[in-house]
């Protein structure tokens, strides 16, 4: 939905940007923000209204990490319905990953992406290329191709970059686009064939463990290589306290380090793949008990596993104090049969973009995240990763990019299949009641996604 | 001459036989993490009687006519694999078998695929064992029928520790009480957990020793928490020594070769000095101890030859009563309608 | 719920003495018999009268168990699953004449599943059947050759029967329903 004028009126107005939390009305034209004020006097002719009484405005989310599927995994997702879920999401920027087939190391991929995101895509979608050819970490991509062509950061997201010499060759050569290099860290000599935290779940269910050193080690061996090189290094998908406390340090002696931490490692911990029992904060005391009939849940099998309640702590504790810099979903979503299946075999994921805002505002009631960090990591913080050349978004400043989400920080949704704008139904949060919901998102001052409890009317 | 009383029935004694007949309420066997003290006494009283008919010149009732009992192996198990045969086809149940190899499954169709396919071929129940832990939980969510877990790897084999329990029973009377020493390879054990629920269940003390690397990481905790959380509570022994001394049960774990070979453990021969049981070692535990294993056993490795062929061990016991257990299980999961 | 007694220890007592010499007169004598009693009130019946027997005959008469469970057609239509005892029978039956021996005879249909179990044991001259109670309603062709005591009874009735050994007492009611438990 173009509307040339559009009144979002008489919400909550939280711009961490600028500190400003107050009720007012906020005021698109031509697709950027006009005007911030606490009642707009003077709308123009032809403006459209939403009344968003009640609800929250803030600037639009941006995802830094998230798998769209297309091209090659069409089946698990599309560039169209991955972004549909987006907008659903109250997401307005997404970062694609680049483990598609063919991935997303030549200009012409990359293309292809940007074509099929205009034709088809529904919000902001900004893509990122590989580190490595082919992402077999063995021979650097076209890196400089890449950055013309448009990507906004290299990752070999799905793998690390296994070999020390390489990812020391790729910080180095990335200086020269003064682009992030965006690390998964894993070691996967420590990793292979394990499926879950290696920890007291692991054992009771008789699964092999991934063990949280494997990510420490790593994300110690990249910190270490970016003071070194002077490079700009992004940790993807935090989940271990042991990598907080490294980043942490990192950044006190001033590296170029950011890091993103997802909304499943932020509320959920190893246990849930005991069973649906074990929800939200999950870390109930281990008494010993007989295994539930939905025990071995391949909804929460993801990679980096989810970990202990101590780690969730960490991670929380990091995402307050700004060691963690953004919320990104690592939105993996998979066909049915890849998870319908025995827990072993199951594809590593979780399809986060429907539901990360319901998940993350359980967080606020619970005194463990205030609402203003929240926006703030989902928001502001990210486009600061991405760097000046994205400075409009993430901010509601008069004159920024028209990007706005508007939530409902009330609404109480239960998670069906149904409600999933996305492909992917492999949510470890269905069935839950998620209490939290985007009523409106708006790119560049379109409407991409409303609730239908929503409806704009003409100016008066 | 007849008396005649007006009497309030509910003050009467309810008839023995209905106090004695608990209501068999698990559709599954998955694990006896779920078994109740009392329900893992009627699978033991149910195998007496099965035991009975085992001794019979015609080892067959008619118990489970009409039904059809599908093996499914996704694992090679000759010993286990028969056991459950033969017990399904001593109750008078149609069997099939289904190896993964040579079969559909080798095309590439999926677990659940397969699954369903058995449930339309009118499967009552179906005896699943799994290279991956938790399979049968997977399968239990998506059939109708009753599904029996023979072995799911590291997690759990309840048939196995039912029958260890049961051969306890018949040296010892009772399993309360009784000091019982698993060795080995814990870790990659599911005959080890099992037991472990159901020993403790039943009330013997367990005790566990094996090297460091084959055991449960959380085990290795020293800050003084549960050996391992959301398990019963069990005794970890670092040295064999220590762990035999007064013991009533060994139970010698089988040491795969593999393990070597993925770096667990620099040497058979290192295994053998420090784990084997020897007759020696055996000393050290009580003078009417016994000795199991789930089979197949590596002689010279885990055991001892001297040992595993000698007048302690309840060996080859294990699997002639392996067959009444399974016919007790079966009986109690898909005998009659559903409860 | 109303309870009669119909029998009392007396009764019993007498019935079962009655019931010995029939079957030794019947048989002819005691030699080739075998009683076996049927889970779970037919095993004492089944003791007492072997017990009786060699009393007045001077012969020790084989007492055997049996527990139909493995053997019955109606387990679909029970709630509760039985609890399944060992068969016991310390002789072979074959070429014996055994006598069945259960508390109360009532549709027939475990004397039935008695008699497969039986078969499984053997092959015996003779099965012959010796009840506490008859109450009637029989649903197959068989017949009690002893009966202690014939008890004309409704559908809707109960006979319970309790033994000293594991009830306490003897004795026999008749249970009328004003609410009618369901049947087992």
């Amino acid at each position: 939905m173009k509307y040339k004028a559009l009144l979002l009126k008489g919400g909550r107005i939280i711009d961490p940007g600028r500190n400003l939390d107050r009720t007012g009305d906020v005021l698109i034209v031509e697709g950027k923000v006009a005007r911030v004020n606490d009642g707009e006097a003077h709308p123009p002719a032809d403006c459209v209204i939403i009344d968003a009484t009640g609800l929250i405005v803030c600037p639009g989310f941006i995802d830094l990490h998230c798998h769209l599927r297309e091209p090659g995994f069409e089946h698990k997702e599309t560039i169209a319905s991955g972004t549909r879920a987006a907008a659903r999401g109250g997401y307005t920027t997404v970062c694609c990953m680049p483990n598609t087939n063919p991935p997303l190391d030549t200009r012409s991929a990359i293309d292809f992406v940007l074509r099929k995101s205009t034709a088809e895509g529904v919000v902001r979608v900004l893509p990122i290329g590989c580190i490595t050819r082919g992402r077999k970490g063995q021979e650097l991509a076209e890196m400089g191709e890449l950055a013309s062509a448009g990507v906004v950061g290299f990752s070999d997201d799905g793998d690390p970059v296994a070999s020390s010499r390489i990812m020391r060759h790729a910080l180095q050569y990335s200086l020269a686009f003064g682009l992030p290099l965006i690390a998964h860290c894993e070691d996967k000599t420590l990793t292979e064939g394990g499926c879950i935290n290696d920890g007291w779940v692991a054992n009771r269910l008789g699964l092999r463990g991934m063990p949280a050193a494997a990510e420490v080690n790593m994300v110690a061996r990249d910190i270490a290589l970016a003071q070194f090189i002077g490079a700009r290094l992004h940790i993807a998908h935090v989940s271990t306290a042991g990598a907080m406390e490294l980043i942490r340090r990192a950044k006190e002696k001033g590296v170029r380090v950011t890091a993103e931490a997802t909304p499943h490692h932020l509320t959920l911990t190893e246990e849930r793949v005991m069973g649906t029992r074990w929800g939200m904060g999950g870390g109930l005391p281990p008494e010993p008990g007989p295994l539930p009939s939905d025990a071995y849940d391949t909804d929460a099998k993801v990679n980096p596993p989810l970990r202990t309640t101590e780690d969730r702590k960490a991670l929380l504790e990091g995402l307050r104090d700004g060691t963690i810099d953004a919320i990104a979903t690592d939105h993996a979503p998979h066909a049915w049969e890849d998870k319908a299946c025995e827990f072993g075999p199951a594809a590593f994921g979780v399809s986060g973009l429907d539901t990360a805002l319901g998940a993350l505002l359980g967080l606020v009631p619970r005194g463990e995240l205030g609402i203003t960090t929240l926006i703030s990591r989902l928001t502001l913080d990210p486009a600061r990763v991405l760097g000046p050349r994205f400075s409009g978004l993430g901010t509601l400043l008069e004159g920024s990019v028209g990007d706005v989400t508007v939530f409902d920080p009330e609404a109480e949704w239960v998670v069906t299949e149904d409600s999933l704008a996305s492909r992917g139904k492999n949510t470890p949060f269905k069935g839950a009641a998620l209490r939290g919901k985007a009523m409106a998102t708006i790119v560049a001052g379109n409407i991409v996604y409303l609730d239908e409890r929503l409806k704009p009317e003409g100016s008066r | 001459m007849t008396q005649q009383r007006q009497r309030d029935t509910a003050t009467a004694p309810q008839t023995v036989e209905r106090l004695r007949a608990p209501a068999w309420r698990h559709r599954h066997i998955l694990d006896l993490d779920n078994l109740s003290r009392e329900e893992v006494e009627v699978v033991l009283r149910t195998t007496d009687a099965m035991m009975e008919v085992l001794s019979r010149e015609v080892k067959r009732v008619p118990t489970l006519r009409g039904k059809t009992v599908v093996t499914l192996f996704y694992e090679p198990s000759t010993r286990t694999r028969a056991s459950f045969e033969m017990a399904a086809k001593n109750l008078s149940a149609d069997v099939v078998s289904f190896a993964a190899a040579g079969s559909s499954v080798e095309k590439g169709e999926s677990f659940i695929d397969t699954l369903r396919t058995l449930q339309a071929l009118g499967a009552d129940a179906i005896i699943i064992r799994h290279r991956e832990s938790g399979a049968p939980y997977v399968a239990a969510r998506h059939v109708e029928a009753s599904i029996i877990n023979a072995g799911d790897d590291w997690h759990a084999h309840p048939s196995q520790a039912l029958l260890d329990m049961y051969t306890l029973r018949r040296h010892f009377g009772t399993v309360q009480g009784l000091k019982v020493v698993i060795l080995g390879d814990i870790l990659h054990s599911r005959v080890a957990r099992s037991n472990i629920w159901g020993l403790t269940t039943m009330g013997a003390e367990v005790v566990l020793c094996g090297p460091p690397t084959l055991l449960p990481y959380p085990l290795l905790d020293g800050a003084g928490g549960p050996a391992m959380p959301h398990m019963p509570p069990v005794r970890f022994e670092a040295v064999i020594e220590r762990a035999l001394e007064g013991a009533d049960v060994v139970m010698p774990l089988r040491l795969q070769l593999e393990r070597q070979q993925s770096g667990l453990l620099p040497s058979i021969r290192e295994y053998v000095q420090l784990y084997q049981l020897t007759e020696k070692r055996l000393g050290l535990a009580k003078e009417h101890a016994i000795v199991l294993h789930p089979g197949p056993v590596n002689e010279g490795i885990e055991v001892a030859p001297e040992v595993s062929r000698g007048a302690r061990s309840a060996i080859e016991e294990q699997v002639s009563v392996g067959v009444a257990v399974r016919m007790a299980l079966l009986f109690l999961v898909i005998g009659g309608g559903r409860g | 719920m109303a309870e009669k007694v119909i029998m009392g220890d007396e009764d019993i007592r007498r019935a079962l003495v009655r019931v010995a010499h029939e079957i030794v007169e019947r048989n002819r004598g005691a030699g080739s018999l075998v009683l076996i009693g049927m889970h779970t009130r037919g095993v004492p019946l089944a003791q007492r009268l072997a017990a009786i027997i060699e009393g007045f005959e001077k012969v020790s008469v084989p007492v055997g168990i049996l527990d139909i469970g493995l053997y019955r057609d109606d387990l679909s239509t029970m709630d509760l699953k039985p609890a399944i005892r060992r068969t016991e029978v310390p002789v072979d039956v074959t070429n014996r004449r055994v006598v069945l021996v259960d508390d109360v005879l009532y549709t027939g249909r475990s004397i039935r599943a008695a008699m497969d179990a039986i078969f499984d044991l053997g092959r015996p001259e003779k099965i012959q059947l010796a009840v506490l109670v008859d109450r009637g309603h029989r649903e197959l062709p068989i017949r009690a050759d002893y009966a202690g005591k014939n008890i004309p009874t409704s559908r809707v009735e109960e006979v319970q029967v309790r033994v000293k050994e594991l009830d306490g007492q003897d004795e026999v009611c008749l249970v009328s329903p004003s609410a009618v438990e369901k049947g087992q």
